[in-house]
């Protein structure tokens, strides 16, 4: 039987593949979707401990997590159609204009 | 059992597809299959309705989402080349930084899963009904509930502010 430091264990393979892409990607489009990967991961613990500890809390902090991340990709997608419009680009690199 | 590693090798590899990848809708379609094998995980955990709302939120409306963002700007492929010769991220000192730290994480990470072995599996399954996550929900999280209402008013007219086009003459 797989025990919950198996599905912690891949947990923190998925955030770390998550991570990774947020430093490593240069295109902001799979920048955010290394953040869902993230957010994911997260969820996967979240429901293997309430499992293990047997409280529903855990399921339930679940749908707050897709709520912000559904929230964070709506105005995320829509400040990359924003900028790609001014600039041209979705290289993060270039969008440097809070930079003084 | 092997269910469990067959939904983790699927989850791990598209993942790191998604990350590996170049074109950002082969990304976002392997994204999608990541989704579903944290679904079946879902239902291995005795969590049906989070597998359920996995699929029809995550799957269905945020990756669409997504999709039709990659679509509309007819995204262009990354100039990684020119990247890798001018990005701070590239130089000799941030990256043997950045490896050092990889290293001790992973071995943080060794060191923590050795240290709290479980021995035993989960205990007996005790199955969460919708019944009782909707109970609890509009009790004991009914102002997380509520505030969670608000972030998604504002970021509803955020996303369409942000998004607008501004013509030069004022006229929208």
């Amino acid at each position: 039987m797989p025990t919950l430091n198996d599905y912690l264990m891949l947990s923190g393979i998925l955030f770390a593949i998550g991570t990774a892409g947020v430093f490593v990607r240069r295109n902001i489009i799979t920048v955010l979707l290394s953040v869902e990967i993230m957010l994911n991961a997260v969820n996967l613990s979240f429901v293997a401990f309430g499992r293990q500890m047997g409280y529903a809390d855990g399921q339930i902090i679940v749908f707050f997590v897709m709520t912000v991340a559904a929230a964070e990709a709506a105005v995320g997608l829509a400040i990359v159609i924003a900028l790609f419009r001014h600039r041209e680009s979705l290289n993060p690199d270039t969008f440097t204009m809070l930079k003084w | 059992m092997t269910l469990f590693y067959l939904f983790a090798a699927i989850a791990v590899l598209a993942s790191l597809l998604v990350v590996a990848q170049h074109n950002p809708v082969y990304s976002v379609m392997l994204l999608i299959a990541s989704f579903g094998a944290l679904s079946g995980l879902y239902v291995l955990l005795d969590a049906p309705f989070v597998a359920v709302i996995q699929i029809i939120v995550y799957a269905g409306a945020i990756m669409v989402l997504f999709l039709f963002v990659v679509m509309l700007l007819n995204a262009p492929r990354e100039d990684t080349d020119y990247d890798i010769r001018v990005h701070p991220l590239f130089r000799r000192g941030p990256l043997w930084f950045g490896a050092a730290l990889a290293v001790c994480l992973a071995a943080e990470l060794a060191w923590a899963l050795g240290a709290t072995r479980m021995r035993s599996g989960f205990p007996a399954a005790q199955m969460v009904s919708v019944e009782t996550l909707g109970h609890r929900l509009f009790t004991d999280y009914a102002f997380q509930f509520e505030v969670t209402s608000v972030l998604i008013l504002v970021a509803m007219i955020g996303a369409v502010i942000m998004a607008r086009h501004d013509e030069p003459g004022g006229k929208q």
